[in-house]
Formats: C-alpha cells, sequence, structure tokens
C-alpha cells in the first residue's frame, strides 16, 4: 500500500506558541574559528507592507561545504558537530537577523559545485503551503556557474543575493519580498 | 560513494494553491511569479536531525503542564507518520499547538473574547518511535472566530509541525475532528482541491488507543514525501 502526501496547511496567526521554544537565531556552534556573518532583511507584503508574523528555518552545510547529516558521504561529515539549522522570527517590525557562517561548495545536481547558498523555508499566515527559497552571496564568483541560479531568469536572481551592507562585510542584507516589483524568486518543491 | 536519492513531488491536487482567494491572507502574501522547479541537490535531501534530548519527557503531554488540570475534554491523538512507499518516518520531531476548549490560544494577539485556561499552554513536542508512531495527550479544542468573512469560525483543529529525514520532507499542516460542521464552510480545509487528500486531514475516532477511563482516542496519519525511484546523477 502507498500513500499520498498529506496536505500542507498554513501556520495560521499563532504559530509562534508552538515554535518559540526551538527559536535559533545563531547557528555557528560547532563552527570553530571560521569567520562569522550576520544577515539580516525585512518580510514585505504584496502591498510593502512589514509581515510582523513570519518565520524563516534555514538550513546550510558547513564551511567546507559539508552537511550534518548521514546522507552526505560519511567520511565528509563534521567531527565537530556544525548543526546548519536555524528558526528565525521576524519581530513586529517584520525584521529579522541571524548569525551564521558562510557554507563551503556542495555538490551540484550535476555533480559540478553548487555556490555557497543556504536553504530557506518561510513560513506565516496567509501562506497554506512553506515558500522555499534560496540565500545566495553577492559576488561570489561560483554565482556564474551555479545550476540552480541558471534556472531563474537573469532580471530576477538578484533577489536571491544577501548583499554588504557597510563597509565591514560581516553584516549581509537579504529582503523577502512576498509579490511586487522585486518579488523574491521561490521554487517549486 | 552512494547514489544519492531524491524526494517525489506531490501528487497534483493534494496540495493547496498558494494563492485561494476565498482565504484572506492569501491574496497579498501569495506568489504572483511563476515558482522556479528546484532540481534534487544535496542540500534539499538533507535536513536537521534533531537530539531527543532537547523535548522535555512530558512535552507529549498537554495535560501537564500547568499546576492542575486543564478543562475541556481529554484526548489521546497519535498516529504513524509514513513516507508515501509506507515506510515509517523513525525518531522524527513533531511539534503541535492549538487553542484550549474554549478556543483561545495563548498568544498576545489572540483577542478572541473566550477565557484562558491557567492550566493549558496549548504546545507539544515529541518524536516517532522506531514505528513511526507519535502520541500526544491533549485537550479537545474549541472553534473560534476570525475576521476573514462576516460570521467566520474555524473548525475545531491541531496544529502540527513535522520535519522528516530531509529539508525536501518538511510539513505543517492541521488535524481537524470528524463530523465537524464547520469543515464545509473552512477556506483553509477547503484550500485543497482533492477531495481524499483533504479529508486526509480529519483525524478518525480510535477505539483501540481511547484510554478507559481517561481520554478518547482519535487517530491522525500523516504521509510525508517519499523517495524517488531512481537515483539522481552525482
Amino acid at each position: 500500500m502507498s500513500g499520498r502526501t498529506t496536505p500542507s496547511q498554513t501556520v495560521g496567526p499563532f504559530f509562534s506558541i508552538g515554535f518559540a521554544w526551538l527559536e535559533r537565531t545563531d547557528l555557528t556552534e560547532g563552527a570553530g574559528a571560521d569567520k562569522r556573518v550576520t544577515i539580516r532583511g525585512r518580510v514585505l507584503d504584496g502591498d510593502g507592507q512589514s509581515v510582523p508574523d513570519a518565520v524563516l528555518e534555514i538550513w546550510q552545510a558547513d564551511s567546507d561545504g559539508r552537511y550534518g547529516h548521514p546522507e552526505d558521504a560519511a567520511e565528509r561529515m563534521a567531527a565537530d558537530k556544525f548543526f546548519g539549522f536555524g528558526r528565525v522570527s521576524v519581530s513586529d517590525k517584520g525584521e529579522f537577523c541571524f548569525t551564521t557562517i558562510k557554507p563551503g561548495s556542495v555538490d551540484g545536481p550535476d555533480g559540478a559545485p553548487q555556490a555557497p547558498h543556504l536553504v530557506v523555508s518561510v513560513f506565516m499566515r496567509g501562506l497554506l503551503r512553506r515558500l522555499i527559497t534560496r540565500i545566495y552571496f553577492s559576488g561570489e564568483p561560483a554565482n556564474q556557474t551555479d545550476a540552480v541560479l541558471a534556472g531563474v531568469p537573469a532580471q530576477r536572481r538578484h533577489t536571491l543575493m544577501a548583499r554588504p551592507n557597510g563597509a565591514d562585510g560581516e553584516t549581509l542584507v537579504w529582503d523577502v519580498h512576498l509579490q511586487g516589483d522585486e518579488e523574491t524568486v521561490f521554487f517549486e518543491y | 560513494m552512494k547514489p544519492l536519492r531524491g524526494f517525489r513531488r506531490p501528487t497534483p491536487g493534494t496540495q493547496p494553491e498558494y494563492l485561494h482567494p476565498p482565504y484572506v491572507s492569501s491574496r497579498k502574501r501569495a506568489p504572483t511569479q511563476p515558482l522556479v522547479p528546484l532540481p534534487d541537490t544535496l542540500s534539499e535531501i538533507t535536513g536537521p536531525i534533531f537530539r531527543k534530548e532537547i523535548v522535555a519527557g512530558n512535552a507529549f503531554d498537554l495535560t501537564r503542564q500547568g499546576n492542575g488540570e486543564p478543562l475541556g475534554e481529554r484526548i489521546v491523538v497519535s498516529g504513524q507518520v509514513l513516507d508515501e512507499d509506507s515506510r515509517p518516518v523513525r525518531g522524527s520531531l513533531v511539534e503541535i499547538w492549538q487553542a484550549n476548549s474554549a478556543g483561545r490560544y495563548l498568544h498576545k494577539i489572540d483577542q478572541h473574547d473566550a477565557p484562558l485556561d491557567p492550566n493549558f499552554v496549548g504546545v507539544g513536542q515529541t518524536f516517532t518511535d522506531g514505528e513511526g508512531r507519535y502520541r500526544f495527550v491533549t485537550i479537545r479544542p474549541g472553534a473560534y472566530p476570525w475576521r476573514n468573512h462576516p460570521n467566520a469560525w474555524r473548525p475545531q483543529h491541531i496544529h502540527f509541525s513535522l520535519f522528516g529525514p530531509a529539508f525536501a520532507t518538511r510539513l505543517v499542516t492541521q488535524m481537524y475532528f470528524e463530523g465537524d460542521p464547520l469543515l464545509e464552510f473552512d477556506p483553509i480545509f477547503n484550500s485543497v482541491p482533492d477531495t481524499a487528500a483533504r479529508n486526509s486531514l480529519i483525524s478518525k475516532f480510535d477505539w483501540a488507543t481511547t484510554a478507559p477511563d481517561i481520554a478518547l482516542g482519535f487517530r491522525f496519519d500523516i504521509i510525508l514525501c517519499g523517495r524517488n525511484a531512481t537515483p539522481m546523477e552525482k
């Protein structure tokens, strides 16, 4: 016997009571001396209004491109477990902020290396299914050859790029536009 | 090197569209541009595997979080988490949250004029066992009004959040109750196009898990996406 996937339903307006216990905005545990990077941004709806009730879930590899998961080849798994999971709620003003490290390159669908990226789920009231997107790093040379980015219309790729804010290079900005001219690229999976 | 296998995409009709106009909040939040197909990569077929210690031993029992017993009808909610090939999803984190028996959430923006229960938080977690089974003890949640349309009421429901083995298998859903007269009017429940898929969100009364003298049992099985048959190129 086989079945079909259970339908998704919205997290609704009160999900924070269920999600708060696992809030995790510092992903650097087990990251050793790798350089820290802060990624901040806003979530905006179709009227350009801040969304005060969204949560992002982040999943990423360590700085060598290894995932803390058995699907990644055992000999490659980080000895000092870098976990790579974040759960980041927005503030009442629709702003979020988390601290992590830049992941290394992970193999892509064709065996070629992917550009460094974080995968992101977005949940909120009004979304009957999660949104799936990615955060890439602006100016990264490997972006030119990344297979996933190659599938994104060129004029929209910039919506996936975290950009330096100021001179220090340690704070990056990446906003989520649910709709509008700057609508973020969301993926179908 | 072992071949990597990706996950299947949902069967058409089993998942809601992002834009479902009767659900008013979807109108300004659903994407308007076409979604971009995402190939399987290691990034999607891996995902967080949580240590069991992060969940307190009594977190499955929502009736034991206060100094006394919460008000309302005590129920046991249990089921099995499987993939599309009926393989158990083992050792996987399950989170739930819900309103109390009066239909009120312990949340600062819930303004429904119904009482809070000092003995009910409405939040639980557990892990599935070696057969993919989970079990919660809780209180049957009340229905409550919302502002989607005139005289709108949400049917009784419990929110479920599941991770499964990978980023690809993440699922957040809601469990409903058999015979709830509000279901046919609820735009969230009715956002699922396929009737059988929609009805799979309705838990079933279950003698086998009904605890004598203690609580009625309700069964809610959950199916996460399964693996592709063909290994992907590595």
